[in-house]
């Protein structure tokens, strides 16, 4: 393979990745946009939505439905999750306490997700079956798996239904006022909290559209899975713009051709100091660059708002 | 009509409105004139639900408002023009206004109203593409009045529309509520600029923290010797 073709079949790798990265941020940046907070706890939507599609393929198998339908159970499973999550924990916490105390509810949430699902499934890695069996795609020297091509489909389809959502329908419109003023979207006539509700069903959805762009890669659920996926998300939410959508886009498919081209090179151009074991440590390194530069992200709007 | 009885709102320990009572009668501008403080933001913010009330009562044409969800009462008939504008400002100016018609069920005449919108408002037209915050103080207002304008409401509740404008912006927005008020629309109007305020309302009524100490004919309290030393400054 020509160092051309390995070139480009990296570049494919870091979007496959990056559209995982990318749906995650998109789900951290709309609970962010509309409440200011940072929901430490949307990593651990992944896991469960990769549990629940470990659990329905079979089952969906067996009334003859192809495995990918599963996807439907896992968004709606997700979604009520997340509802379930911000009524019962985030709100009431919300309108009593102050943006600290949410933000540690936030990681507690974290944390009892992780471990309630440890107590359920256990600690071991459990294999998901197949998903898709898509073939390789040639191109000459180039080959593009399988997995690969319906990973950047899906995040590309998703991420441009997403800005159409947000920018051209109602609901989406009622998102964008309530997240900017709430007590003039009040006034509009936007019921504010089925709006703050609606937000969180559908970024916990989208976190289950990551777990099964994820699980046709890497076919293994974890209880902590969504732990480090949820970081990188995080921090591609921070270097697009915390709060924009296109922001988490762009911060998602950078961060995953970062991590993908560092781990392809940077052993090579350092000679070896530097192996690609650095490849997380490299990608914190770039947010910080990045923030020290803008400190709103690459597409985030000058704000002068406590985290 | 809007009838509004022994009405008191507390935040916490502090008193904001004591035991106030008001009536705005259909196609009238009824002012509400004060101090700094004096409670008139907080009557507004009470009547359109954003603000809880202690005790008393809210009546709207029959409805009690204090029974009714914030993001209701809108569809009642009823607009408010909050103080500080409050318009979306990561949204076009066009956007803001068609936020406006967001409570509207029959969505038929939205490109009418917003032409009119756009006739009383020459301006906004021009800027109809550009972000909100972007705009000058004088067009935020405008924004807020026309978005407020696009929820075909009866009656507007106007929160110190002339704050930190222009004397000649402070013309422009007042001959726009008298028009408005040409076309039947009921207004209630806080205004610290008590004198623009007395000289367009009906009758007025004068609050002083968070109890009102006169009520009358705005013409009559535009020559009150009390109200030309506290309020107008003569």
């Amino acid at each position: 393979m020509s160092g051309f073709v390995m070139f480009i079949s990296q570049i494919f790798n870091g979007l496959k990745i990056g559209s995982v990265y990318a749906l995650v941020a998109l789900g951290y940046t709309m609970v962010y946009g509309i409440i200011r907070l940072l929901n430490f706890a949307h990593g651990d939507f992944i896991m469960i939505g990769a549990y629940t599609l470990m659990l329905s393929i079979p089952a969906l198998a067996a009334m003859g439905m192809p495995a990918w339908t599963a996807v439907i159970p896992a968004t709606l499973v997700c979604a009520l999750v997340g509802v379930l999550v911000e009524r019962l924990a985030y709100k009431p916490v919300r309108e009593k306490g102050n943006s600290m105390t949410a933000l540690i509810t936030a990681i507690a949430m974290s944390l009892l997700l992780e471990n309630g699902s440890q107590a359920i499934f256990g600690a071991d890695y459990k294999t998901v079956p197949t998903i898709v069996s898509i073939p390789t795609l040639t191109i000459g020297q180039l080959k593009i798996d399988g997995a690969t091509i319906v990973s950047i489909v899906l995040g590309v389809v998703m991420m441009v239904a997403m800005q159409l959502y947000v920018k051209r329908t109602k609901q989406g419109k009622a998102m964008r006022a309530v997240s900017e003023d709430k007590e003039a979207s009040l006034l509009m006539g936007i019921n504010v909290n089925g709006t703050i509700t609606l937000t969180f069903a559908i970024g916990s959805g989208l976190a289950a559209i990551a777990a099964l762009m994820y699980c046709v890669s890497y076919p293994q659920v974890s209880p902590t899975m969504g732990m480090m996926l949820g970081l990188k998300a995080f921090v591609a939410a921070v270097l697009g713009g915390i709060g924009s959508i296109p922001g988490a886009m762009v911060g998602g498919l950078a961060i995953g051709l970062i991590e993908s081209l560092t781990k392809a090179y940077i052993g090579t151009i350092t000679g070896g100091v530097i192996t690609s074991a650095f490849s997380d440590a490299i990608v914190f390194a770039i947010l910080i660059i990045v923030l020290l530069v803008r400190p709103s992200g690459l597409m985030g709007e000058p704000e002068t708002e406590k985290v | 009509m809007l009838d509004i009885k022994n009405l008191s709102v507390s935040y916490g320990a502090i008193d904001a409105v004591k035991d106030i009572s008001l009536h705005v009668d259909d196609g009238e501008i009824v002012s509400l004139i004060g101090a700094n403080g004096a409670g008139k933001t907080t009557t507004l913010h009470t009547i359109t639900g954003l603000v809880p009330a202690k005790s008393g009562s809210i009546m709207f044409n029959g409805q009690d408002l204090l029974k009714t969800k914030a993001n209701r009462i809108v569809t009642l008939g009823m607009a408010h023009v909050p103080e500080g504008r409050h318009v979306f400002t990561r949204m076009s100016v066009q956007e803001n206004l068609e936020m406006g018609a967001y409570s509207l069920k029959d969505t038929s005449h939205v490109a009418e109203d917003l032409d009119k919108v756009y006739t009383y408002f020459p301006r906004l037209k021009e800027r109809r593409r550009q972000l909100a915050g972007t705009l000058s103080g004088g067009e935020q207002q405008m924004v807020a009045m026309g978005r407020a304008m696009m929820s075909r409401p009866n009656t507007i509740l106007m929160d110190e529309p002339s704050m930190g404008l222009s004397p000649k912006l402070v013309k422009e927005i007042f001959r726009i509520i008298e028009k408005l008020h040409d076309e039947g629309i009921t207004v209630l109007l806080v205004e610290q600029n008590a004198k623009m305020a007395l000289s367009i309302a009906d009758r007025a009524y004068v609050l002083e923290t968070g109890r009102i100490t006169m009520e009358g004919k705005a013409s009559d309290l535009l020559h009150d010797e009390k109200v030309r030393k506290a309020y107008l400054g003569a």
